[in-house]
């Protein structure tokens, strides 16, 4: 393949692996507590099902990209590899919006359900995770431009003879 | 004419012929719609009423009525917006299906398909994890952040919200499929394009 196909989704993959790779750190590393009522209020991400999920999705695209890095360029399963694109850049967004949809509980609670928002209590736990969440979104957008570019190299997508 | 019975021979490199994909798409499609329709008219519909005691002050109780809409959640408002997007664009996908070899399409408008395509499962698949995780939240709760379940209240909310999930789920993996297989024709009909260009330059 020509270096003027390979360089972009070279440089894109690299992308895509650092903000998988601080997604997941950031999100794992979040942690905070406080004391209200004289009870300890811990937060941390294995707290929320749903952040489990993240840093898992994460750390999964992060070994994917990794190993897709030291691939040869043009081989046989050209076309798996696609689909396995494909299917990771639906998985990151799905981890992103879940992560948006509890987030937003978290910082402004559901008076209709009676759940009270937890930013003002563990501030830096909800700093983390907003950080965390900025990576996400920034891997998950460079894994679909990653998946346009490798449409473009495989099938010649966006050439028009007209 | 000459370029759709072309594309009906090099069709795919499947077994199946062009006008048996086709079938297979439309139909495919017809299933998708009926799926992500179903998912935003049950959660728009979602709605329950409770009224529950609260105290009793001699022998009079002081009831209070609670109600559990989809609006209340921002997540499941969502959920909503996206899966009725998807449903009309399935719908003009039908439509298009249907009168698509009457018109004329120039080159771009064979790649908004499925472009168009690949945009909406992006957003049905957000949409329907934000709704999946929302429901979880609400059918155990969060011990660690002091948020009480409220499925074991409103349980016909919950099972109608679940419902919608599980038929957005549906819609969104036919609709993978189907983005897939329109990725996998454009392939085909751009190198029919170039077939026929190249063997138009050659005649003089």
């Amino acid at each position: 393949m020509s270096l003027s196909k390979r360089v972009p989704i070279l440089v894109l993959r690299l992308l895509a692996l650092g903000a998988a790779v601080s997604a997941t750190i950031v999100m794992a590393t979040s942690h905070d507590s406080a004391d209200v009522f004289n009870m300890k209020f811990e937060a941390k991400y294995t707290n929320s099902p749903t952040f489990k999920y993240f840093v898992l999705m994460n750390a999964i695209a992060s070994g994917y990209t990794l190993v897709l890095l030291f691939l040869p360029s043009k081989n046989s399963c050209a076309h798996f590899i696609l689909v396995l694109d494909l299917i990771m850049a639906l998985l990151l967004d799905s981890s992103i919006s879940a992560c948006l949809a509890i987030g937003q509980v978290g910082k402004n609670g559901n008076s209709h359900a009676g759940w009270l928002p937890i930013c003002g209590q563990v501030p830096k736990f909800c700093d983390h995770v907003r950080g965390a969440l900025v990576a996400g979104f920034a891997a998950a957008v460079a894994y679909f431009l990653i998946l346009l570019c490798s449409l473009h190299n495989l099938m010649n997508l966006f050439t028009f003879t007209t | 004419m000459a370029s759709e019975a072309g594309e009906k021979q090099e069709s795919g490199r499947g077994k199946v012929t062009g006008s048996k994909l086709d079938l297979a798409l439309v139909l495919l499609r017809l299933l998708a719609f009926f799926a992500t329709l179903s998912a935003t008219v049950v959660m728009a519909l979602n709605k329950q009423t409770k009224t529950i005691v609260v105290a009793t002050i001699g022998t009079v109780p002081i009831t209070t009525t609670l109600t559990a809409k989809f609006q209340h959640t921002p997540a499941f408002v969502f959920f909503v917006i996206a899966n009725g997007n998807a449903s009309l664009h399935n719908l003009l996908m039908l439509v298009v299906g249907f009168m698509g070899p009457k018109w004329n399409f120039k080159g771009l408008a064979h790649l908004a398909i499925p472009v168009l395509d690949l945009m909406n499962v992006a957003i049905v698949s957000g949409g329907a994890s934000a709704a999946v995780f929302m429901g979880q939240l609400g059918r155990d709760g969060n011990s660690h952040a002091r948020w009480n379940k409220i499925c074991d209240k409103f349980d016909s909310y919950c099972d109608r919200s679940g419902g919608a999930m599980i038929a957005s789920l549906v819609g969104l993996m036919l609709m993978t499929v189907i983005c897939s297989v329109n990725i996998i024709r454009l392939r085909n009909h751009n190198s029919n394009k170039i077939v026929l260009d190249s063997s138009v330059n050659v005649v003089p």
